[in-house]
């Protein structure tokens, strides 16, 4: 029967050629804009989070808890039957305690790379400037295991700290507002009243402009020393094979060391619950289009009901049951709808090549980049899909309005 | 006597409405094998409302209805497209073929609908049912390139294509010129004495209808002599 009702389903589009091909271009074009629009936001969401994990630490364990300790005699008897109230903590230096031992344990696990960083504040000046920056002490055998800021070095290295321990690396940004260059010397002063003097062994360039003027890297040993927080880090940060199992992973760390371990997700669980809300404009928006191009199916499916009510009667004085006429409307739809997607699928893969000879200079990158393009197939699937459900929706209150003729009305009328 | 195909009880059918509208009323009729029937009446009389009932087109509102030897009355409406498919072959005054087939694919719906031979079969039966009514040079001519005579021939056709007992007739020369007329009339009688079937037709025409064997005479929905 699905043949039959093929057959004849095309026929009744070939029959009305004009208003078929309107209607088809109408999906044509809705897919090829769902997919090229859907690609392209699919692409920069991929290339946003792809430079998020990239050059944010996938885990990072801080020295706090999650939830305040319990008192031990909390721990003792259960909860309910003790309230402990004013109690204050002793003041600890503050720090991951035994961090050696805690990264010996994470470097057993051979899907991750850890280093402990030890983050603080600091002076930097230079010719009567004073600018307060971000100071990181880091291992410099470590820093390319488990950070991107080599890539974005503009001038030195980052291997030159293992050289030389009392260099420096800051952002080029920092560097022009202190009228500093790679290989002068900088004094950087703690909060401690510390103070030493470091060569510049390296200048990065991220394009983040609060990155680039407030963040500076040393060797650990020496940031210690300056902040007076001998053998303390207060942060391990860690880079995992797999990013996306970050969350699993950092939960895992956080239940056997007890300090806080913030996932990549977690910690940019805002920017990803807005790149939900981009996706549910975006679906909704280029669905639109698709919608309007469902009218146009069921105005011309609606038509050839409207005159084919004659032609149905006959249809069921002949034995076809309800059932079959409306699947032979039904098949129209679907015709509409694969054709419009065999259609629409290569011009939305046109318009994609078109896109991404689009050159752009976003805010934060030195060079025009091409616009991000998502050349999956579930873009692809996504996009016809939405088309044959559109066509199908379109297809199926005609058809079931023709289902519905009773033969003997009409044929009473024709006579 | 042969077998009755059709057997119709107290049929009745009434439509409801602000006014209830008596179309049929307590219709009592058999038709055997091999007959040939004629229903007459004026405009409005309900003849066509009847054959709509015997051809399983309406539902009575009540009376008790059995196409060979089956009764219709408690059957879905799945059950009766299928008995329709099987049983029944309708001609109208109109041809009403489908005008994006040809001649042969109009005759070869009911039968691919029917699904019981495999299309080249289907096809061959047919151009064999177009070649017996005279219209093998037609068979691949779309119904606007045929004359009405041609066309209502392509009808019955159809109407036979599933070798159905019981073929019903709504005015089949209504609209065709005398010797058309003719030609039709000739060949729906063959089909009811040569090979057996039941014959049913609604007419105006009183030439057709006293070539039958039987007249049916109806007035206000009711059979008033037969």
């Amino acid at each position: 029967m699905i043949g039959l009702a093929s057959g004849i389903a095309l026929k009744h589009l070939l029959a009305r050629r004009r208003q078929s091909l309107v209607s088809l271009s109408g999906i044509v074009l809705g897919v090829a804009f769902f997919l090229a629009v859907s690609s392209l936001m699919q692409g920069s969401e991929n290339d946003f989070i792809r430079r998020l994990v990239d050059n944010s630490p996938h885990i990072t364990i801080q020295d706090e808890f999650r939830n305040p300790r319990l008192q031990p005699v909390e721990q003792l008897y259960p909860p309910g039957a003790i309230e402990v109230r004013r109690v204050k903590p002793l003041t600890e230096t503050r720090g991951i305690r035994g961090y050696p031992q805690i990264l010996e344990g994470l470097r057993t696990e051979p899907f991750l790379r850890a280093s402990p960083v030890l983050a603080g504040q600091a002076l930097v000046s230079f010719a009567g400037k004073d600018i307060a920056v971000s100071l990181n002490g880091m291992i410099p055998a470590e820093v390319n295991d488990v950070s991107t800021i080599q890539n974005y070095m503009i001038a030195g290295s980052v291997d030159a700290l293992t050289a030389n321990p009392d260099g420096i690396i800051l952002g080029d940004a920092l560097a022009r507002k202190l009228s500093l260059a790679l290989g002068e010397n900088v004094t950087v002063t703690a909060p401690t009243g510390e103070v030493h003097t470091f060569k510049i062994l390296g200048l990065f360039h991220t394009g983040r402009a609060d990155y680039d003027n407030t963040q500076t890297f040393a060797d650990l040993k020496r940031v210690q020393a300056l902040l007076k927080r001998l053998n303390r880090a207060n942060t391990i940060i860690m880079k995992l094979d797999d990013p996306q199992r970050a969350h699993a992973v950092a939960d895992e760390i956080e239940r056997r060391f007890g300090y806080k371990s913030v996932s990549w997700q977690e910690a940019n669980e805002d920017l990803m619950s807005t790149l939900t809300t981009r996706n549910i404009i975006m679906y909704t928006v280029v669905s639109a289009v698709l919608i309007v191009a469902a009218f146009g199916i069921y105005n011309v499916i609606s038509t050839v009901v409207l005159e084919k009510q004659r032609d149905i009667a006959i249809l069921k004085s002949m034995g076809f049951r309800a059932r079959d006429i409306r699947r032979i409307f039904l098949i129209q739809g679907v015709l509409l709808g694969l054709a419009g997607s065999a259609l629409g699928l290569p011009f939305g893969a046109g318009l994609m090549i078109v896109l991404m000879q689009i050159r752009l200079k976003f805010p934060g990158s030195s060079d025009p980049v091409p616009l991000p393009i998502d050349w999956n197939w579930p873009q692809f699937a996504i996009a016809a899909a939405f088309a044959m459900g559109a066509a199908l929706c379109a297809g199926l209150l005609p058809a079931c309005k023709a289902a519905s003729v009773q033969p003997v009305d009409i044929l009473r009328g024709a006579q | 006597m042969t077998e009755a195909v059709i057997e119709a009880e107290g049929l009745t059918r009434r439509l409801a409405g602000e006014v209830m509208v008596t179309l049929v009323e307590d219709a009592n009729l058999t038709v055997h094998q091999g007959e040939f029937v004629a229903i007459t009446g004026a405009s409005g009389s309900g003849k066509s409302s009847l054959l709509y009932l015997l051809g399983l087109l309406d539902r009575p509102t009540s009376g008790q209805l059995s196409l060979h030897g089956r009764q219709t009355s408690s059957l879905e409406e799945d059950a009766l497209a299928g008995l329709r498919l099987a049983e029944v072959g309708f001609v109208f005054q109109f041809h009403f073929l489908l005008p994006e087939f040809s001649a042969l694919e109009n005759v070869m719906l009911p039968m691919q609908r029917l699904d019981r031979l495999p299309r080249p079969e289907i096809a061959a039966r047919a151009a064999e049912l177009l070649d017996s009514l005279g219209l093998a040079g037609e068979a691949k001519k779309l119904p606007r390139q045929l004359s009405g005579g041609q066309s209502q021939r392509v009808a019955i056709a159809r109407a036979l294509a599933n070798d159905p007992l019981l073929i019903l007739a709504d005015e089949p020369t209504g609209n065709l010129d005398t010797a058309a007329s003719a030609n039709v009339q000739r060949i729906l009688m063959d089909l009811a004495r040569d090979y057996g079937r039941a014959v049913v037709v609604v007419t105006h025409d009183r030439d057709f209808a006293a070539a039958a064997d039987r007249v049916i005479v109806m007035s206000d929905g009711r059979i008033r002599g037969q």
